[in-house]
């Protein structure tokens, strides 16, 4: 028995060698591509690049941890250290000026630039960009659009063909007693929230994004800020989101939603087949999703549009990688509008690519394509820079509890709070 | 035969021996000096350094200015504060379940013996972190039964989040952590109630002792030594705490430990320095520990006994 089992494993490889193309020899640059966690579709354009190369160069796929925090510190560490492994990688978008600031990220060929960016929608193409230079080559871009529930919205008497701000929906929770699904937990989920909030109002959380550690200046204290805060509180002290707020991310957030109690959720669009699988899988009634319905993210004043959160990744080249122009060639081939669009199929993450929303394949799975598009083009990315964390885990320690905010102070004891986290006189 | 010749023989075996314990002892000292001693030392050199990973060009040299943020720094005297509590209650309790358990492993019949030390045992055989998630899931305010079976308990209700606030979060960690490490100390003072004489306990029931005169003057007394080795021992673990705060609240509603601090500054936001210094006083704060241990308590970690019963037995 034990003898087989290197024979299986042979077999195995050559069977996998065979199908990988035919003009490979055992010179062919080897590429590896650091992927996120996904539903397989970044391994089978890895596949399909490699038989698109003929024999130039095989890209394999390694999987990076399950969420984004824990993806960063390990590129940062690799890349750190100076790994030649480094020759694609999955980015999530805030930590692109953290990478691209210390040179860590080869720099993009200008004709790449030109190729992959023809028609990038604008929030994608901001988040790639640092300096001014475009440092990262934008593939998926990931909106939160409004979901609520038709009913409910009904009951409440809101017209949700018209845009909705944040009191409407903080009213209609109240009125007929239902939950809103946002997320309430300490993690990055609360920047996301805090960042949408300031930035529907036209503002942003950092004053000047390029500054240096000792020169960045939050403004959370500014009225902006204020008024965001303002939001948030109202929802945690009041227990609009339900007695498990403080543990409330997306997954729970969306339970919550589908939950009898559910009302409006803020959420990224894995929501809806999410739930068409839950439906299937016999876990959730078809009366619930007859009853979802969806809209642009809500806004703060009733006529300023939102900035909805964006996420998204977008494929960078480490600057110690031994084959910067073959990657960049395979970066070429992954993000092509209809990989993007095939990707978005498969794994449910929308396509930066303003052309690959052209495809008729979307209508039928998902029919909010368009909204998705739409909210994209209105993004606003997270601060850009390369202390990002910092501002980040600044924003979650001092924001959650969301029942413990005070909208006129916490802000303020936010920005101070970072300042010197950033000047080396606080831990954090 | 002169005196000097007289000493020769016994001085040069006695050197012989000191030689081949270090041939013998050498190559594992040699091991232990790069896989302790060198990061050590990396550690203290990089904790004297403003040094964030993805800022490589501005590392700068700025002596204790770490140990001063940290050590001005509320955050750090809360986390100590919130690790020496889970410390204390936890190897207090674990200590007196510990002892009741090693009474009945004692006293058990001869052929329950095996299977009554292997039952109690399980939990310590499971790896922390799937027991953390074990304790998480259970309590979970989304995925847990805890509320709804114990909800006649007063103060437990279906809407009880254990885990936003500081004195429930800190319980259910606690109680995890008992629950897994109770077994160890209960094992070490199993090794203890067997070293007592029996002919002790004998004579002092023939004087007529009750059951608890026999437990404070007999025996106690006599496995002094099992009982600091398990404190010391639990004591060192508890105080790095790690998988059980990182799985259940990641440090949230004010539970974040010494080892998560640490994490934190070296893993999470990369300053090496910071994270460095904090480990270097984790560091020495475990090495007190140790030497309050055996200078203050007198606890000989080679013998399993302490100085004076060793006297005793000369």
């Amino acid at each position: 028995m034990t003898g087989s089992r290197p024979r299986v494993a042979a077999t195995a490889m050559i069977a996998a060698l065979a199908l990988t193309g035919c003009g490979e020899t055992d010179d062919t640059p080897v590429l590896t591509w650091y992927i996120n966690p996904d539903d397989g579709g970044q391994a089978a354009l890895a596949e399909q690049c490699t038989d698109e190369a003929d024999g130039e160069y095989i890209i394999q796929t390694s999987l990076l941890p399950n969420d984004a925090p824990a993806q960063r510190e390990q590129l940062a560490r690799r890349l750190a250290a100076g790994d030649s492994s480094l020759d694609i990688m999955s980015v999530d978008l805030p930590f692109i000026p953290e990478f691209a600031e210390p040179g860590f990220l080869a720099p993009v060929p200008d004709d790449v630039a030109e190729n992959t960016t023809e028609d990038t929608l604008d929030g994608p193409l901001e988040a790639a960009t640092w300096g001014d230079e475009l440092v990262a080559i934008p593939f998926t871009a990931n909106p939160q659009l409004l979901w609520y529930r038709e009913s409910v919205a009904e009951e409440a008497g809101l017209d949700m063909d018209e845009p909705v701000t944040w009191d409407d929906i903080i009213d209609a929770a109240r009125e007929t007693d239902t939950y809103l699904g946002i997320q309430g937990v300490r993690e990055e989920s609360m920047t996301v929230w805090v960042n949408a909030l300031i930035a529907s109002q036209g503002e942003t959380i950092l004053a000047d994004e390029q500054a240096e550690a000792d020169q960045l200046q939050p403004q959370l204290g500014s009225e902006a800020g204020q008024r965001a805060a303002e939001i948030i509180s109202t929802i945690g002290s009041e227990g609009l989101a339900g007695p498990g707020v403080a543990s409330l991310d997306e997954e729970q957030g969306m339970r919550l939603f589908q939950g009898d109690n559910g009302s409006f959720m803020v959420n990224w669009p894995f929501v809806w087949p999410a739930t068409n699988a839950a439906v299937e899988g016999g876990d959730l009634d078809e009366e619930v999703l007859d009853d979802i319905g969806w809209a642009q993210y809500p806004r703060v004043e009733a006529d300023t549009e939102s900035a909805p959160p964006l996420g998204g990744v977008a494929l960078a080249v480490g600057a110690e990688s031994e084959h910067p122009d073959l990657a960049y060639q395979a970066v070429e081939c992954i993000v092509q509008p209809e990989n993007q669009a095939d990707y978005f199929l498969t794994d449910g993450l929308p396509p930066s690519s303003d052309s690959a929303y052209a495809d008729d394949r979307f209508e039928d799975e998902f029919p909010m394509a368009e909204d998705i598009r739409e909210a994209i083009d209105n993004a606003a990315p997270r601060p850009q820079t390369p202390f990002y964390n910092e501002v980040s885990e600044g924003i979650q320690s001092r924001f959650t509890p969301i029942s413990g905010i005070d909208p006129e102070t916490t802000g303020e004891q936010t920005d101070t709070f970072i300042q010197q986290v950033l000047r080396g006189e606080r831990l954090l | 035969m002169t005196a000097t010749a007289e000493k020769n023989p016994a001085s040069r075996r006695a050197r012989q021996e000191a030689r081949l314990g270090w041939y013998l002892a050498g190559p594992a000292f040699l091991v232990m000096l790069a896989v302790t001693a060198y990061p050590i030392a990396q550690a203290l050199f990089d904790s004297l350094f403003s040094h964030r990973l993805t800022a490589p060009d501005e590392r700068e040299f700025i002596g204790l200015g770490n140990y001063t943020t940290i050590l001005t720094d509320p955050v750090f005297g809360r986390a100590m504060a919130v690790t020496l509590f889970i410390t204390v209650v936890t190897v207090a309790v674990e200590l007196v379940l510990g002892f009741a358990l090693a009474l009945v492993m004692h006293k058990a019949l001869k052929r329950l013996r095996g299977l009554l030390r292997t039952s109690i045992l399980v939990p310590y055989g499971i790896i922390t972190v799937v027991s953390a998630f074990a304790w998480y899931y259970m309590f979970d305010i989304n995925s847990g039964f805890i509320n709804s079976w114990f909800s006649w308990v007063p103060g437990i209700t279906e809407d009880l989040d254990w885990f936003s606030n500081f004195w429930t979060a800190v319980t259910v960690i606690m109680l995890s952590e008992i629950w897994k490490t109770t077994p160890f100390i209960a094992l070490l003072l199993l090794a203890g109630l067997a070293q007592v004489p029996d002919d002790l306990l004998e004579a002092s029931r023939v004087d007529g002792a009750t059951w608890w005169q026999q437990m404070y003057k007999v025996i106690i007394p006599n496995m002094k030594a099992a009982i600091m080795v398990a404190v010391l021992f639990r004591a060192l673990d508890a105080f790095r705490i790690f998988d059980n705060v990182f799985i259940m609240t990641g440090g949230e509603a004010g539970t974040e430990v010494l080892a998560l601090l640490t994490y934190h500054q070296t893993i999470s936001r990369l300053e090496i320095g910071l994270g460095s210094a904090l480990s270097v006083i984790m560091f020495l704060c475990v090495v007190l520990m140790c030497w309050a241990a055996i200078k203050l308590f007198n606890v000989d970690l080679a013998r399993g006994t302490d100085a004076s019963s060793g006297k005793g037995e000369k």
